[in-house]
C-alpha cells in the first residue's frame, strides 16, 4: 500500500519533470524538471533496496552533471530564442508516428501481459540488499566460488577508471581548443619566432 | 502490490518523452538532456528487474551506466561549448556544412 502510493507520487513527479525537459522553452526550467526526475528516480531506488545506487544517483546526477548542464546553460545563454519550426519537413511526422507506434507496442506488452522475461516460477526471488559492504564485495572478489577469485565485474571496473582518465583528459582538450583564424596564421608565419616561446 | 512491470511501463514512458525530445527539439542542450533522461529511464528497468530476479548484477549495471553517463556529460558538454566558442549557437540546424 504504502509503495503504491510512493508509486503514484513518484511517477507523477519524473513524468512531470520528463515533459518539463521536452517542453519548456527555457532551458534552466528543462534542467529543473530533469532534476526533479532523477530524485524521484532515486525514490524508486531506495523502494528497490539499492540504497547505493541511489545515493549514487542524487551525488553524482543531481549534484554534479545538473550543476554542469546549468553551467553550460548559462555560457551558451538562455535569451537567445530557439526556433521550433523545423528544417526537415519529414522530420516531425515520421518522428510522431514512430513515438506513438512505440507507445502502443509497450501498452499491448503490458496489456496482453507478455513481459516474460519476469522469473514467476519457483516463488519469491531472493532479497537483494544494495549495500556499499554488497555492492563492493561484488565488484571486486567473487565470494560464491569454492576459493575467493576475481568478480566477473573487476575487469569492466577497470575499464572504467581508464574510460574516466580519457573523458577528462577529451574534456580539457577540448577546453584548451583555440580556433586559429587565418591571419593569425599567417602573422606566426612571419614573424616566425613569436610563436614558438608564446604557450598557446 | 505494485510489480515489476509497473515500473516497466513507467520507464518506457521516460524513455519515449525522452526520445520526442531528442527528435523534436534542436536545442542541442536539451537534446543532451533528453539522452540523459532515456538513460535513466533504463536504468529504473535494470533496478526493477534486479529485484524482480533476485539479481544484483541488476544494481552493479546501473554503476557502469552511471560511469558512462558521467564522461559522456563531460565529453560532450565540452564538445557543445566549444561549437558555440566558433559559431556562436547551440541550435542543431545551424551545423549542416557536412551534409553534401
Amino acid at each position: 500500500m504504502v509503495e503504491l502510493v510512493v508509486f503514484i507520487l513518484m511517477g507523477a513527479v519524473s513524468v512531470g519533470g520528463a515533459v518539463a525537459v521536452v517542453r519548456a522553452r527555457n532551458p534552466v526550467y528543462g534542467a529543473m524538471g530533469l532534476m526533479a526526475t532523477l530524485f524521484a528516480l532515486a525514490v524508486f531506488y531506495v523502494v528497490h533496496l539499492a540504497h547505493f545506487v541511489a545515493a549514487v544517483q542524487v551525488i553524482v546526477y543531481a549534484g554534479a552533471v545538473i550543476t554542469l548542464f546549468l553551467f553550460v546553460i548559462m555560457f551558451v545563454g538562455v535569451d537567445r530564442a530557439e526556433q521550433m519550426t523545423e528544417k526537415l519537413s519529414v522530420q516531425r511526422p515520421v518522428a510522431l508516428v514512430v513515438l506513438v507506434a512505440v507507445v502502443i507496442l509497450a501498452g499491448v506488452l503490458v496489456v496482453t501481459d507478455r513481459f516474460d522475461w519476469v522469473l514467476t516460477s519457483g516463488g519469491d526471488p531472493p532479497v537483494v540488499n544494495g549495500t556499499v559492504e554488497e555492492i563492493g564485495a561484488n565488484l571486486i572478489l567473487d565470494d560464491r566460488a569454492a576459493e575467493p577469485s576475481a568478480s566477473r565485474w573487476l575487469l569492466p571496473f577497470e575499464a572504467t577508471s581508464l574510460l574516466l582518465v580519457v573523458a577528462a583528459v577529451g574534456a580539457i582538450s577540448l577546453a584548451f581548443y583555440r580556433p586559429r583564424r587565418r591571419e593569425d596564421r599567417n602573422d606566426a608565419s612571419a614573424s616566425g619566432s613569436d610563436s614558438s616561446g608564446r604557450p598557446s | 502490490m505494485v510489480t515489476a512491470e509497473w515500473y516497466m511501463t513507467l520507464a518506457a514512458v521516460l524513455f519515449v518523452i525522452g526520445a520526442g525530445g531528442l527528435l523534436l527539439r534542436s536545442n542541442a542542450l536539451v537534446m543532451f538532456m533528453s539522452v540523459e533522461l532515456m538513460l535513466n529511464a533504463v536504468n529504473l528497468t535494470f533496478i526493477a528487474a534486479a529485484r524482480a530476479h533476485g539479481d544484483i548484477g541488476g544494481q552493479m549495471a546501473v554503476l557502469f551506466v552511471l560511469v558512462v553517463a558521467a564522461a559522456e556529460v563531460a565529453v560532450g558538454l565540452a564538445i557543445i561549448v566549444s561549437v558555440f566558442r566558433t559559431r556562436q549557437t547551440a541550435s542543431v540546424d545551424d551545423l549542416s556544412e557536412l551534409t553534401g
